[in-house]
């Protein structure tokens, strides 16, 4: 029960912080909590879905189909991401009530259900399907995903403790990481399906320290990326994300006179 | 803008999947039953690709994992799952099955 449990928290704990993450960002702003439950609710619908086409879908395009459909919502992520961030610094936390921005947002959440969710489906599935000690399995299953909740309410008041002024600087820095990793690991699945063959040295190693398959490596590859055999691509992708976002984010920014006026209205 | 980003993207992909399609690589089997996997041991030379199908013959789904090799896969029940490996560097490269980790167990030997 107790590998069943760890299994499926493991799986869901990118999903967990993700949203925990989001509500914290969208805080206050009204309307924002039907974007991200929607986005939770559509994620796990589509993991569902995954799931039973799991098959079919690892079959696609001469078996890459898989590493094809990660790679692609993974894209689609850091592009939400960083629309989020670009769109949140040009109009200021005003816009903290703006639809597109919360839209934005919700499609990373859905991402990050369906991507953990449809494992978790599988494995569950596989656990009901086998018989063999399955209630035991299945109560540890369905406590991992409690414990995958509680991770997300866990990371969304530890987040709303920080005092507001400062709250958004640092979602704005976590988001911008997050994309970054994300994008790291859309450059790993496009090297596990061989579409992108160059670059594919480990730069490091400290899988021996901290391998990221651990509880705390899971944590650290969500928040800010950590890999413990990262390949060249992948740190390329995960430098130029992080550049893209934080010059963009720059540009995007409102010139000082026009900063204080916000400023003076909150 | 974002139209033409994503056209840039698929011709990329298309593009690589021309090139991707390798020449002169190591194709390995191997087949999960009963949660374990039938040859727990691969052979495979050095410095070539590598393509390994794993079939699961068990009718529940497995998640073929490696850390060494990078790679986390699932296989549905009754199906199988082809895993593209870059050249290697000489060693002993464990794998296993996530789902099942106490008894599918496995090793590809790279000489
Ligand atoms: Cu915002």
């Amino acid at each position: 029960m107790l590998g069943a449990l760890i299994i499926v928290f493991r799986e869901v704990i990118e999903a967990g912080l993700v949203i925990g993450i989001v509500l914290a960002v969208t805080r206050g702003a009204r309307g924002s909590r039907a974007y991200v439950f929607g986005g939770v609710a559509a994620g796990a619908l589509g993991a569902g879905v995954v799931a039973l086409f799991a098959d079919a879908l690892s079959q696609a395009v001469a078996g890459r189909g898989q590493e094809l459909f990660n790679a692609g919502v993974l894209a689609v992520a850091v592009v939400m991401l960083a629309t989020h961030n670009i769109w949140m610094a040009r109009h200021g936390r005003a816009a903290v009530s703006g639809e597109k921005s919360f839209f934005a947002l919700a499609v990373v959440v859905a991402v990050a259900v369906l991507r953990e969710g449809s494992e978790v489906a599988l494995f569950l599935y596989g656990i009901l399907a086998s018989g063999e000690t399955a209630a035991d399995l299945f109560t540890g299953g369905l406590a991992g995903l409690a414990l995958g909740a509680g991770l997300s309410a866990l990371t969304y008041f530890g987040l709303v403790t920080i005092p507001a002024r400062h709250l958004f600087a640092v979602t704005t820095a976590m988001i911008t990481l997050l994309a970054a990793g994300l994008a790291a690991q859309c450059a790993g699945f496009l090297q596990q399906a061989w579409i992108v063959t160059a670059l594919s040295q480990t730069v490091w190693d400290t899988s021996g320290v901290l391998p990221d398959s651990s509880i705390f490596g899971r944590v650290l590859h969500t928040l800010i990326g950590y890999v413990d055999q990262p390949t060249a691509l992948q740190l390329v992708a995960y430098v130029t994300t992080l550049a893209g976002i934080v010059i963009a984010t720059r540009l995007a920014t409102p010139r000082p006179a026009v900063a204080n006026v916000h400023a003076a209205a909150e | 803008m974002k139209s033409s980003r994503i056209l840039l993207v698929a011709a990329a992909l298309a593009a690589g999947v021309g090139a991707a399609v390798a020449a002169d690589e190591t194709s390995l089997e191997i087949s999960i039953k009963d949660h374990r996997f039938s040859t727990a041991e691969l052979h495979a030379p050095a410095d070539k690709p590598i393509t390994i199908v794993v079939k699961n013959l068990d009718s529940t789904p497995e998640e073929f994992e490696s850390k060494a090799l990078k790679i986390e896969k699932v296989v549905a029940g009754n199906a199988e799952i082809t895993v593209r490996l870059r050249p290697l560097k000489p060693g002993r490269y464990h794998f296993v099955g996530e789902y099942h980790e106490a008894t599918a167990k496995g090793e590809l030997v790279v000489e």
